[in-house]
């Protein structure tokens, strides 16, 4: 018998965090995205863990800033609002290089926007989203399975490199049921000798502090950061390819979007149109060579995103804009269908061969 | 097949109790009956009863739910025409009742009516899949939330162990064991074992009283 469950995206980002040893969850409810909470609701009273819920988001990311000063895997979740509030907590969680995990399990947006699913978070989540100069991990699972997969994933990355972590999801991801495994999983433990756990009179004390009045300080403290996310976009961008070996056309899309990008090129191809995809991960850092690599053979790429156009500026930076890159998209909480992309791959098609 | 005029289906939220009670509705309907169902669930805005509405309507199936389901609009709001069901009792009726203890919350307040009529089964679904109720312990500890939440005791349990699309007949032979020690510890009878239609077919011979199911709108997309 194996030992997959039937779980909802958001239950396994869940139990995937405390697979990963975070054994502290603090949040604010807002739909698509309150089974996190619900879940870790139930479940960590019973492993000795913190549910903690909140009086607001501004709380909730300072909690995860003070558990993770002290070392331990901490992390909160929220949906697109919800992240904006908290935003502010992720600029200083950056600002003083701790590791922790956000959740953003995206709706609708401007503003209250809909509580349907969306991707109009993209520019939030990989351009800051806070203030001053600063990266943050971002993490783009396509099924329930790689909402597991990449919480453990994200944990990992972020206590390895000392950046926050989010896994950018989506209303569908978090609501959809499909069965997931977690047996693979091997638990990684970091040194921390950064961590403010009490000095024992044995060394001297470490600060945690995103603080400096000096600005020559403050600039060698965004120098040294920023060496550092070079060598992240060197190691750690990751990606998925899909028919792109002879590829002319090439569909790009993330999350949800690229599961109806992968069944419209498969169309595409039964039709002879010579369609693949490229399918980021990782968001920040964005995976440049898979798109370095197939300008050779690729004539235009379709960008497939529920936004108004946000991942595609990273694929013209990618492309160097040496191709056509067009959009296929929908927003305000509706999904593309396959029929719509199909029908621009074959209109994409239709201009390349006169 | 004696039946209660009012169905009930409870249970932990993602064990199937929609599907369940949408086709147990037009397993009702096909077999005759005036039937209503009512979508309780004031929790989950994403898959509602109300994704089936048409398939139900073209069955002759009455269907109550809030104006607000499957909206944009994130409401906890229910339709007063619930208490229709409960007072006029001129049609046999399902109940698809949120999830959870909170998810039943909202029952509530039409119990005193059906404990009144005192004709009702009040129904237990459990999916062993599901990560917080793998084993009975778990699932009975989800149970006896519910109870205390709508104050109506369960009178059976609805196995619905699946893995969505990697249903095998094996995971719901596997889970017959743990519906048979959930019932043991709750001291009630085995309604009856749901499975997906082609499932269902290979468990034949193999497990007592199948209810096929077929899969509704939400469940087996993207």
């Amino acid at each position: 018998m194996s030992d997959k469950k039937l779980m909802k995206g958001n239950e396994a980002i869940a139990e995937a965090a405390i697979e990963a040893g975070c054994r502290f969850y603090f949040g604010y409810p807002i739909t698509p995205q309150t089974e996190v909470a619900a879940y870790m609701a139930k479940r960590m009273p019973k492993i000795g863990g913190v549910f903690l819920q909140a009086e607001s988001e501004l709380a909730a990311v300072n909690m995860v800033y003070g558990v993770a000063s002290a070392g331990k895997r901490a992390m909160t979740s929220s949906s697109s609002p919800g992240i904006s509030l908290k935003s502010e907590g992720i600029s200083y969680l950056a600002g003083c290089d701790l590791p922790a995990l956000i959740v953003n399990v995206q709706r609708g947006g401007p503003g209250l926007g809909g509580i349907q699913p969306s991707q109009s978070d993209y520019f939030q989540a990989t351009r800051g989203g806070g203030h001053g100069d600063y990266h943050i991990l971002v993490l783009a699972p396509a099924s329930v399975q790689e909402m597991a997969d990449f919480t453990v994933k994200a944990f990992d990355l972020a206590d390895k490199w000392r950046v926050p972590a989010m896994l950018l999801s989506d209303g569908t991801l978090g609501q959809m049921m499909e069965p997931v495994s977690m047996e693979h999983y091997e638990a990684k433990t970091f040194d921390k000798p950064w961590a403010v756990t009490g000095t024992g009179m044995a060394r001297e004390h470490n600060i945690i502090n995103s603080l400096y009045l000096d600005p020559q300080k403050l600039e060698i403290e965004n120098f040294r950061r920023y060496e550092r996310y070079e060598r992240i976009k060197a190691e750690e961008a990751m990606w998925e390819e899909y028919l792109m070996d002879d590829a002319e056309i090439c569909v790009t899309a993330y999350g949800i979007s690229a599961r109806v990008a992968r069944s419209a090129v498969t169309a595409a191809r039964a039709q002879g149109i010579k369609a693949g995809m490229i399918r980021p991960q990782t968001l920040w850092p964005f995976p440049v060579k898979p798109f370095e690599d197939s300008l050779e053979h690729v004539r235009a790429y379709i960008d497939v995103e529920m936004s108004m156009g946000q991942m595609i500026e990273d694929v013209r930076l990618a492309t160097r804009c040496a191709r056509p890159v067009c959009l296929s998209n929908r927003v305000g909480g509706m999904i593309p269908s396959t029929e719509q992309v199909l029908a621009k791959i074959k209109e994409i098609a239709g201009g390349l061969d006169k | 097949m004696t039946r209660a005029r009012v169905t009930l289906f409870a249970g932990h939220y993602g064990s199937g109790k929609t599907n369940i009670a949408v086709n147990y509705a037009l397993a009702l309907r096909a077999a005759g009956e005036k039937v209503k169902i009512a979508d309780l669930d004031i929790v989950n805005p994403y898959f509602r009863t109300r994704d089936s509405a048409e398939e139900l309507e073209a069955a002759g199936v009455e269907l109550i739910s809030s104006a607000y389901a499957n909206t944009n609009v994130d409401f906890p709001a229910m339709n007063s025409a619930v208490y229709g069901l409960v007072q006029r009792r001129d049609a046999q009726t399902v109940f698809d009742v949120g999830g959870d203890d909170r998810g039943a919350l909202a029952l509530g307040r039409f119990v005193p009516y059906i404990l009144e009529e005192n004709d009702y089964e009040m129904l237990f679904v459990v999916n062993f899949r599901r990560p917080l109720t793998p084993d009975a312990e778990s699932a009975l500890e989800i149970m006896r939330e519910i109870e205390s939440a709508c104050k109506i005791p369960f009178t059976a349990v609805v196995n619905n162990t699946n893995l969505g699309c990697e249903t095998t007949a094996e995971t719901l032979l596997d889970s017959l064991p743990l519906a048979q020690e959930l019932c043991r510890l709750a001291s009630l009878p085995l309604k009856m074992t749901c499975a997906e239609q082609s499932v269902a077919e290979k468990l034949r011979g193999k497990a007592e009283n199948i209810f096929p199911l077929k899969l509704q709108r939400g469940a087996a997309e993207l």
